[in-house]
């Protein structure tokens, strides 16, 4: 019998995902979205540099309702980013690895990361 | 790397139906995949309503009735039926689990089955856990020591060091949290994987083990070891209440105080 020629058994597309799973994939995703941000951010002090009309034109782009949901993106996956980022820095000390607190802190971290973008943008406006 | 369409020759086709005899009121539905090597045809998942007024309260239960009552073909390794031996190792309701000991009841709605993910399948529920065994044979699970025994009793233990191996000696290694893991899915060929690790680890805090450091050695690697990114899978799914992300972050604690 060949190896090779045996199904592969399904996987992402059958599994129920724990919420610490949710947490960890959004843990990446957010540090992509974060990377892409900061192109923007050079772009944003590039414009700067550049002149007025130049940073004009940055502004109009970042006033339209596709820049502000891009930047409250961004908000979103820095303040993510940052609070999952503290849960994985606990753990790295061997604390809240139980079943239990892996689960609320999976909680915990995503209310957090909404309540501080809400927070930053009733601040900044 | 991470392919997540399944393969053509491992896509899922619709199966068969068995309606439930006629006269029973208290039916249930099973949906079950299944695999022929033989017919040389696609997966299917075939689906059993059971009679549940004349079934054991376990998955298991159910699996033995429909291959004694319904279809002799259907194929899946067991053994105890106490969640002790480890063999009925499967996916059932969406996470990795003993047949023999999940409950019938706790499972809400049609019950789903399929093998252990991403693995290799033999026929229906069997997977192949060549690669899974290796893995743990790798890690040289056994007691290595160089200084002699003493010559009148074994090697002896304090309660204190002897609780410390409890929990870790206690795998049944079915691989079910191997197999719930993403990071194992995309790099089983490199990534050792949970069930390993905890077994790894459950050498490495031995008291009476002397080869620490070149198991330490041979652990650190960005893949064997550091494919676990603490998505926790492993500890959720384990059907006897282990934690190996704890025993992986312990031994990443022990590879970095070494350091220093």
């Amino acid at each position: 019998m060949n190896n090779h020629d045996r199904p592969l058994s399904p996987h992402i597309s059958i599994y129920r995902w724990p919420v610490t799973m949710v947490t960890s994939i959004l843990h990446r995703a957010t540090g992509i979205a974060m990377a892409a941000g900061f192109i923007v951010l050079v772009g944003w002090l590039f414009d700067a540099a550049s002149g007025p009309e130049v940073y004009a034109k940055f502004l109009g782009v970042m006033n339209s309702t596709l820049g502000w949901i891009l930047l409250v993106g961004w908000s979103y996956a820095f303040f993510y980013h940052l609070s999952n980022g503290i849960r994985h820095l606990v753990w790295d000390t061997g604390r809240g690895l139980e079943k239990e607190q892996a689960t609320a802190s999976a909680w915990f971290v995503i209310v957090a990361s909404i309540v501080l973008t809400a927070a930053f943008w009733w601040v900044a406006s | 790397m991470a392919e997540f369409r399944l393969p053509k020759n491992s896509r899922i086709k619709k199966g068969k139906h068995f309606a439930a005899a006629n006269g029973s009121s208290n039916t249930r539905t099973y949906a079950v995949y299944r695999y022929d090597p033989d017919s040389g045809e696609n997966p299917r998942v075939d689906t059993y309503e059971i009679d549940m007024d004349n079934c054991g309260p376990m998955v298991l239960d159910a699996l033995i009735k429909i291959k004694n009552e319904i279809d002799p073909t259907l194929t899946f390794r067991r053994s105890c039926r106490e969640g002790i031996c480890g063999s009925c190792a499967m996916n059932i309701d969406g996470g990795n689990t003993l047949a023999c000991t999940r409950a019938n009841d706790e499972v809400k709605g049609d019950v789903k089955i399929y093998p252990l993910p991403h693995m290799p399948v033999v026929k229906d529920l069997v997977t192949d856990l060549t690669n899974f065994y290796a893995q743990y044979a790798s890690i040289k699970p056994w007691l290595q020591s160089r200084t002699p025994p003493p010559p009148d009793q074994e090697r002896l233990q304090s309660k204190e060091d002897q609780e410390l191996i409890n929990e870790p000696a206690a795998c049944i290694l079915c691989a079910c949290c191997s197999t719930s893991c993403p990071s194992y899915w995309w790099n089983s060929d490199r990534y050792l994987g949970p069930a390993a690790l905890l077994a790894a680890y459950r050498w490495l805090v031995d008291s009476r083990d002397e080869a620490t450091g070149e198991r330490l050695d041979e652990l650190e690697d960005p893949f064997r070891l550091y494919r676990c990114h603490t998505i926790m899978n492993c500890t959720q799914t384990c059907p006897k209440g282990l934690n190996p992300a704890q025993a992986i972050a312990e031994t990443k604690k022990m590879l970095a105080e070494r350091k220093y």
